[in-house]
């Protein structure tokens, strides 16, 4: 049962405004101009003008820096900007960072954004063939990798696939399950790549192989397109136009022997100790346990990691997500509804920033498959790096 | 999404690859001129007015082989690229997970409905005509993928339309690498007289140098590694200090803090720990279905290598497998793993 917040940070801010561009395949514009968009778009939901602004947060690989953010938007000065590095593993976290400098009054209004095109532009898929190498110690660690052709996220991930289901007996059906509900939900939602296109296990089935035992089914999409959010005190949250979603929780973490997205080096590479970090920090913070939360939105770059997500953070023991997700938890009426807008696998990928979105949707409960009776919603980022996690929660 | 390659390509057949795409300029004289020049086309009712009238035309009329020139890119959009049509990006998947990497035009059969005169302005359409059967030719196994382009003036008329038909096949024999061997441009085929037309283009010519594989980014902590690979030798960084074994190494030991370290040269037996089999995307470099695997050393520490001389179908997480040397090119050896019992001396 839920206690009291240990946290000062638990509470303090609020999740106002969200804002996004269309999801594409080719969005014909610029980065910076989708980022803008997106930003605006976030900001007017919220009610509040580009003027207020003195705060932005967005990932180390951001292309839009925040001052060619702030001048196309007319945000004037800035007294806070950061990025957080790892990719995908920085999603949540820059809400952390925004929650943290309106707790601490290091800016009023900070606006989280991540803009790209993805598709059309630099395709992430690819992974690092054509990569620059420099010696850097950030691009060193590739060295253990790509002279052997492991290239690309969806293999990176594949051998972590391998070896969860080595131990639980985990079958490629249990990751279909995952990208199947995914679809489903992505149906429903107008917003969706994927809107009006489940997929059957049978399809998933089909579908060729990428990197054993991942199939193309198995991989989230690429896509063009920007999504920002809006974070206030709580207090002035309060005095908005939409119902806040609160930030309850706000979690950082990186494990022992952590690496890139190939963290093969330890003892057991079954599950996620970043992720289960980060958990842990969450229900401390906000005093809320597993069963305080009613919805969750996943990080699915790629289906496998979804299952060891579950288990480290407490929805089910290690090795029973495959159980947990066979008997239909995951979706609408089941015990944790997820990723309701589709995932990255059917709404976009926008590296995990359109799940935050959601879950403000969730709260407000305005999403296009919106569950009965959700108080707090668990939404994690990027798996297989240093990751972050929220607990967004209503009033 | 179901079905077999050859039904998922016919599937293809009435779709829309390319779709209404504007010449970037008018009809015009210069463009005439300098192709008439190039094609050594000196009939005269393409640069001159007077010639061209007393031919029953009312000006000069463009080449009418030049129909397709009209709607090119151009270089630098060519080799830009751009975003396919989905049906474009589709078949393009689908050739690849054939394998079907190689490409010969056979046919190009051209209708012209009227001539076309300066200040015309042409658009043009792509679409899937047909995919035949597998069928096995001497260049190789594949499929003929027939197009036709629809060329239609500023007035939405059809001015004339091309059948466009391409072999798209696996080569026969893949070369082995660093070899240049090239296959023979054949006009005829056992299976389908195909490129009995001309001109048919040539093969592409796919036996250029192998590219190749990634290269290490070398740095002060990571260099003696693959320096000691170029003469086969697979070195563990060993701390000195607290004779923990380490990789990938680091200047620094994370147990004991000490800076000191040395390497151990591994005994080459090992164990799979995890692996998987890359098939997309295929980058140049390797042969796939690729198998790359994090393989457990005797010593302790694990490493990520390629298996070689195993069906991939064969591996098991737990197998026992002995070190293998990759030597991919002058400045890089790799090691990697082949299933106990199988060494090759």
């Amino acid at each position: 049962m839920a206690s009291s917040p240990t946290s000062p940070l638990s509470g303090a801010a609020a999740i106002v405004g969200i804002g996004a561009t269309e999801f594409s395949k080719d969005s014909g514009r610029s980065e910076l101009q989708l980022a803008c968009e997106a930003v605006l778009a976030a900001l007017d939901d919220a009610g509040i003008g580009p003027e207020e602004v003195d705060g932005l947060t967005t990932f180390t690989m951001e292309g839009n820096p925040e001052i060619a953010v702030a001048r196309s938007c007319g945000i004037g000065e800035l007294s806070f900007f950061s990025r957080v590095g790892y990719g995908g593993g920085a999603a949540c976290a820059t809400v952390q960072q925004a929650a943290m400098a309106v707790a601490t009054g290091a800016a009023q209004v900070v606006v989280c954004y991540r803009a790209f095109n993805e598709r059309s532009g630099e395709r992430f898929g690819t992974g690092m063939q054509d990569r620059p190498m420099a010696s850097t110690a950030d691009r060193a660690q590739y060295s253990w990798f790509t002279p052997f052709g492991l290239l690309t996220p969806a293999q990176w991930v594949a051998m972590f696939a391998r070896r969860y289901m080595h131990r639980y007996g985990a079958t490629g059906d249990d990751f279909g399950r995952v990208a199947v509900v995914a679809r489903k939900h992505a149906a429903n939602n107008p917003a969706a790549w994927f809107h009006g296109r489940p997929i059957t296990l049978e399809d998933h089935r089909n579908s060729r192989w990428i990197a054993e035992p991942l199939r193309l089914l198995d991989c989230c999409q690429e896509t063009d397109g920007g999504q920002a959010l809006v974070v206030v005190s709580a207090e002035r949250a309060r005095d908005l136009r939409h119902k806040p979603a609160i930030v309850r929780a706000a979690a950082q973490g990186s494990g022992e022997d952590q690496q890139m997205m190939t963290s093969y080096y330890r003892p057991d590479i079954t599950g996620i100790p970043e992720m289960g970090l980060v958990g842990r920090q969450l229900y401390a913070q906000s005093g809320l346990t597993p069963n305080d939360v009613q919805a969750a939105v996943l990080y699915d770059h790629f289906t496998p990691l979804v299952l060891p997500q579950l288990e480290e953070l407490g929805f089910c023991k290690p090795g029973e997500a495959k159980d947990f997700i066979a008997d239909g938890h995951l979706e609408l009426g089941g015990r944790l509804p997820s990723n309701t807008h589709g995932g990255q696998i059917g709404e976009a990928y926008l590296h995990g920033v359109n799940g935050i979105a959601e879950g403000v949707r969730l709260i407000r409960g305005t999403s296009y498959n919106q569950p009965e009776d959700v108080h707090n919603v668990l939404v994690t980022a990027g798996t297989a790096v240093p990751t972050s996690a929220l607990i967004l929660g209503a009033e | 999404m179901g079905g077999s390659l050859t039904e998922r390509l016919q599937a293809l057949a009435g779709r829309e690859l390319t779709a209404e795409t504007w010449a970037q300029d008018a009809v015009n004289q210069p463009m005439i001129r300098h192709w008439a020049e190039a094609m050594g086309d000196r009939n005269p009712i393409h640069l001159d007015e007077d010639a061209a009238r007393a031919a029953g035309r009312d000006g000069v009329v463009a080449p009418a082989t030049m129909l397709q020139a009209w709607t090119m890119r151009g270089y630098a959009a060519t080799v830009a690229g751009g975003p396919a049509s989905p049906a474009a990006a589709e078949l393009a998947a689908l050739l690849e997970e054939g394998g079907l990497t190689s490409v010969v035009a056979t046919d190009s059969e051209l209708e012209f409905a009227r001539e076309l005169r300066l200040g015309d302005r042409i658009s043009v359409t792509e679409t899937v005509e047909s995919v035949s059967p597998e069928k096995r030719t001497a260049l190789g196994t594949g499929h003929f993928v027939t197009t036709v382009k629809t060329y239609r003036d500023q007035d939405g008329e059809v001015v004339g339309t091309q059948r466009w038909r391409l072999l798209r096949f696996r080569p026969e024999r893949p070369a082995a690498p660093g070899t240049a061997e090239q296959p023979e441009p054949t006009a005829g085929t056992e299976a389908e007289p195909a490129a009995q037309a001309e001109p048919a283009v040539q093969p592409e010519p796919a036996e250029k140098p192998r590219p190749l594989r990634p290269r290490p980014a070398t740095n002060r902590d990571n260099a003696f590694w693959f320096e000691a690979c170029l003469e086969h030798r697979l070195l563990i960084q060993r701390c000195t200090a607290c004779g923990t074994l380490r990789h990938p190494p680091g200047p620094c030991c994370g147990v004991c803090r000490s800076f000191d370290w040395d390497t151990v040269e591994a005994s080459g037996r090992g164990e799979v720990y995890s692996f998987v089999v890359n098939h997309h995307p295929r980058v140049p470099a390797f042969d796939y279905p690729l198998v790359v695997a994090v393989v457990e050393l005797a010593e302790g520490t694990r490493l990520i290598a390629n298996l070689v001389d195993v069906e991939p179908d064969r591996i098991r997480i737990g197998m026992p497998v002995v070190l293998e040397w990759i030597d991919a090119d002058p400045q890089l050896s790799l090691p990697a793993f082949r299933p106990a019992g199988t060494e090759k001396n």
